[in-house]
């Protein structure tokens, strides 16, 4: 069973809260998709309309973990100060570490999230960095405390999928004992499966479900391509080849002019 | 005196930062807070006095990826 932090997690989908029609929409794929963890974020909140109040209650009600995250901050600083804010509202030490370094591709600032890391893994915290498939900064990040990883597929919401299978791959062979969640870029449920097959822990998706034409039946299929692909990956898939190979004996054919 | 509630500008009574999130109508609230970039915890916001031109960012949970 899966395990982050030491909490099994009898779910490999962990699913993110945000754009989604309406919160009866999220709370419904919530459940469709069998997760146990949703991200959230803190945003600023209005007297008059209270929509963090009425959001927390809705998630709340749910009886998911929740995995705080950093989205927005773009230095230490502002990570280590949201994260301390995070830990304080949503009571855990679960934190989802973003520090965004480019605004065009949202690619994490490498030598800002290690840093923050370092910070806040001190400080008691359990760290998802959201990084790149980058091995020597995947190592810095387990040096910093790190003791999950969520590499990025492709760009955060561009449901491009996997974009550099050599280095994912390379990845997963560096760490076996980490667990690595691909974190961003799904689009489909096949490239969940995809990821779950290569030998990935987990999946975290939002953009993918949440704004497909209908995300709750969106929920349901990315549950079944996550349970798939793990099946695959415990199953052993067999290796690809250059050639055909003929999957009907070749012996005890007829001779027949 | 004035100071910023997440962003605009506003007049308030209060002297404390505590005070100050209940005449805005926080009180119960599940919020964070921070003034001048500060993360300032539940137990602190009693005794944080405020000043004229304090930045006060009040957070609460919303959706996330």
């Amino acid at each position: 069973m899966l395990a982050l932090y030491d909490v099994p997690l009898g779910s490999r989908l962990l699913l993110g809260t945000a754009r989604y029609p309406s919160p009866a929409v999220l709370a419904e794929a919530v459940k469709a998709s069998a997760t146990e963890v949703v991200t959230v974020s803190l945003r600023r909140e209005s007297a008059g309309d209270r929509a963090g109040q009425g959001f927390w209650s809705i998630v709340r009600e749910l009886g998911v973990r929740v995995l705080p995250n950093t989205a927005g901050c773009h230095s230490v600083k502002e990570a280590v100060t949201t994260a301390h804010m995070a830990r304080e509202v949503f009571g855990s030490t679960w934190l989802k570490l973003e520090v965004i370094g480019d605004g065009d591709t949202l690619q994490p600032d490498v030598f800002a999230l290690v840093e923050a890391a370092r910070v806040l893994c001190a400080e008691g915290f359990e760290v998802f960095p959201y990084t790149t498939e980058d091995p020597t900064v995947a190592e810095r990040l387990c040096a910093a405390g790190c003791r999950v990883l969520m590499p990025w597929g492709s760009p955060i919401g561009s449901g491009r999928g996997l974009n550099n299978l050599f280095g994912l791959k390379a990845l997963r062979a560096r760490f076996p004992e980490v667990p690595l969640v691909i974190d961003a870029g799904i689009g489909v449920p096949s490239h969940a499966a995809q990821a779950l097959e290569l030998g990935f822990d987990a999946v975290l998706i939002n953009t993918a479900i949440s704004q497909a034409a209908d995300p709750v039946r969106m929920a349901r299929a990315f549950a079944q391509a996550v349970a798939a692909g793990r099946q695959a990956h415990q199953a052993g898939p067999m290796e690809p080849r250059e050639m055909a190979v003929p999957s009907t004996p070749i012996v005890g054919t007829a001779l027949l002019r | 005196m004035k100071v910023q509630v997440n962003g605009e500008w506003r007049e308030l009574r209060a002297a404390d930062l505590a005070a100050a999130l209940s005449e805005l109508g926080f009180e119960h609230a599940v919020i964070a807070t921070a003034v001048n970039d500060e993360f300032v915890p539940v137990g602190g916001r009693a005794t944080l006095a405020l000043s004229e031109g304090d930045r006060i960012e009040v957070l609460a949970p919303m959706q996330g990826g």
